[in-house]
């Protein structure tokens, strides 16, 4: 019987054969969240109203026999960094507190009209500046796994949200690792797609040329079949790729790496990794050669450098972007009593709107790029980058995708590392590079770590363009690890709802 | 490199149009000196002849037909105004009176 804890493969069908409608799917749903969602926090806003409105016009338009879309009438969560029109978007951010977009990002655009139900929006980092969502201005939210610790970040509402069974899919982004480490640390597949493939039109800007969305979901087709439904052409982003979007679906389902060969990057295994974390690295490693895999070692010396690089790049790129934010036109405006000037009512606006990581980024961006420092910080990190982009090359001579861990560790505890700015940089070590080169990734469940019992991701990366190949070599893993252990990773997870 | 001073922060802060309280600014200071202390390292291999990668895709000067669309309102666009006049936003004074 269909349920929350269906895929969203499972959910389609069961809608396309009218076995269930749109309405009770999405009651089910906003059920959970009204039994879960005080223990987790995943949202932000939840559109009672409007996702019922929305799921009755699918069901209608069903019962009137029109050709509707793969993913009609599933509901979906999305991370309140993308605009809805007439729905809160506040990017985790108190200087857009009640803000209401007047129109719709592309993607909220095309999940419209794909017929997929906005349950409402997600809990994230403000203006996605953080791995856990501590730096949320409305509260942390809580991994379903553990109570105690964060679902990772920026996109933490998202991921929890999908783990908790509240939704079967979701929409994040990821600008150095915001989607692929919360899917590692909540137990579902992310994937980061190529930089460009799916529009950033009306999604709040942090750092421009590292800033991708995609998908989360449970397996690894629900995330091929929202990767489809979101990916393409914008002319509304300049920086979207006018190209064909590569077939994910038909890749997720292939289950198939005959012949393919794996990279394994040496600077991305071994010391620094959690015991448990490298365990089931290489337990997946194993299947991926018994399921006819060839694997290689490939060496990324420059990755290394890749974290430094990133915190000059995307505080400068943000301390621009976030110049935005200035009180006149939409959002907070603080102490405008007549007396004071505009700048001094920005300043005001700013100090009483922008939280304290947000505020650190903007000051650190402002001094890469102040003169005299431009060339010895953002300068150099941009030579970083291309050096990091030719690693990747060197790397996809010797190998059709590239595997790592995805974080260095499992989730870790709700303040355990907020007040150390530099330790929490740390576990976006084995994400950021694939940000810095604008390819693909994807996060991918293999396991739980013996030492604490909580999900361990594998990262899969493949060349610019090329997405296909993570959702083939996924697909294959995730059918592989699903026989070993007879039953989904999430049912290992707590039952929120009862009291084990 | 020299130290982060307070003073400095202040600076930045002023051009970030941020009105940081004193507090704020000494502790911006020594975290600001950290976090550079940790990212100064892309200078050990960003040597001359490396080329600076500015945006991950190559693309230049993406263009659209000059055709007039759709788009929003006045009411829309003021829809999320803090002040409003005249269907115009209403801004605080920008030149001082003389």
């Amino acid at each position: 019987m269909t349920n929350i804890h269906s895929t969203a493969a499972e959910m389609a069908s069961a809608l396309a054969a009218k076995e269930i409608s749109s309405v009770e799917l999405t009651k089910q749903h906003l059920d959970r969240i009204a039994s879960v969602d005080g223990k987790i926090h995943a949202f932000l806003h939840i559109d009672n109203a409007g996702a019922l409105e929305q799921a009755d016009a699918i069901d209608k338009k069903r019962a009137s026999g029109e050709k509707l879309s793969p993913l009609a009438g599933v509901p979906i969560a999305v991370k309140d960094i993308l605009a809805q029109k007439g729905i809160p978007t506040t990017a985790g951010s108190k200087i857009l507190e009640g803000w209401r977009p007047p129109y719709d990002s592309t993607v909220v655009a095309k999940l419209k009209e794909a017929g997929v139900v906005i349950l409402g929006k997600t809990n994230m980092d403000e203006f996605a500046m953080g791995s856990s969502t501590e730096n949320s201005a409305y509260g942390t939210t809580q991994n379903p796994w553990d109570l105690t610790r964060t679902p990772g970040g920026s996109s933490g509402g998202s991921a929890a949200a999908v783990a908790a069974f509240e939704a079967p899919l979701a929409i994040g982004t990821d600008t150095g690792g915001s989607i692929r480490q919360p899917a590692a640390l909540t137990g579902i597949v992310g994937v980061k797609p190529t930089y460009g493939a799916v529009s950033r039109y009306g999604v709040v800007a942090y750092s421009s040329s590292l800033d991708q969305v995609g998908p989360f979901a449970r397996t690894v087709l629900d995330t091929a079949l929202l990767h489809e439904a979101i990916a393409g052409h914008d002319e509304r982003d300049s920086t979207s790729i006018n190209a064909p979007v590569p077939q994910v679906v038909a890749a997720a389902k292939r289950l198939d790496v005959k012949g393919m060969k794996i990279g394994v990057i040496k600077e991305l295994s071994g010391s620094g990794f959690q015991a448990g974390v490298s365990a089931r690295i290489n337990e997946s490693i194993e299947l991926l050669v018994a399921a006819g895999a060839e694997i290689v070692e490939v060496s990324c010396p420059n990755f290394e450098y890749a974290l430094a690089a990133y915190y000059l790049i995307a505080p400068s790129e943000a301390s621009s972007n976030l110049a935005r934010f200035d009180s006149m036109r939409y959002g907070l405006r603080v102490g405008d009593d007549g007396s004071r000037g505009a700048e001094e009512v920005m300043s005001a606006t700013r100090e009483a709107g922008f939280g304290k990581e947000v505020k650190r980024r903007i000051i650190l961006g402002t001094y890469a790029l102040s003169s005299g420092y431009y060339d010895a910080y953002y300068g150099s990190a941009q030579k970083v980058r291309t050096l990091v982009k030719q690693d990747f090359e060197n790397a996809f001579a010797k190998a059709d995708v590239l595997i790592s861990p995805v974080t260095p560790t499992t989730a870790f505890k709700i303040g355990e590392k907020s007040d150390d700015p530099v330790a929490m940089y740390l576990s976006d070590i084995a994400t950021i590079p694939v940000n810095m080169a604008g390819i693909g990734g994807m996060s991918l469940p293999v396991g739980l770590a013996d030492e604490d019992g909580l999900p361990v991701g594998l990262q899969i990366m493949a060349p610019l363009m090329q997405d296909d190949r993570f959702y083939r070599v996924g697909g294959t893993l995730e059918a592989a690890l699903l026989s070993k252990w007879g039953k989904p990773i999430l049912s290992n997870a707590p039952d929120l709802a009862g009291q084990k | 490199m020299a130290a982060i001073s307070r003073d400095d922060v202040a600076h930045l802060a002023k051009l970030a149009r941020i009105e940081m309280t004193p507090a704020e600014l000494d502790h911006m200071a020594s975290e600001l000196e950290q976090i550079l202390g940790a990212v100064k390292r892309v200078q050990e291999v960003a040597t001359a002849e490396v080329a600076p990668t500015s945006h991950p895709l190559s693309m230049s000067n993406v263009f659209r037909d000059d055709v007039v669309k759709p788009s929003l309102t006045n009411e829309e666009a003021l829809s999320g105004a803090p002040a409003k006049a005249e269907e115009r936003f209403k801004v605080p004074q920008i030149l001082g009176e003389e």
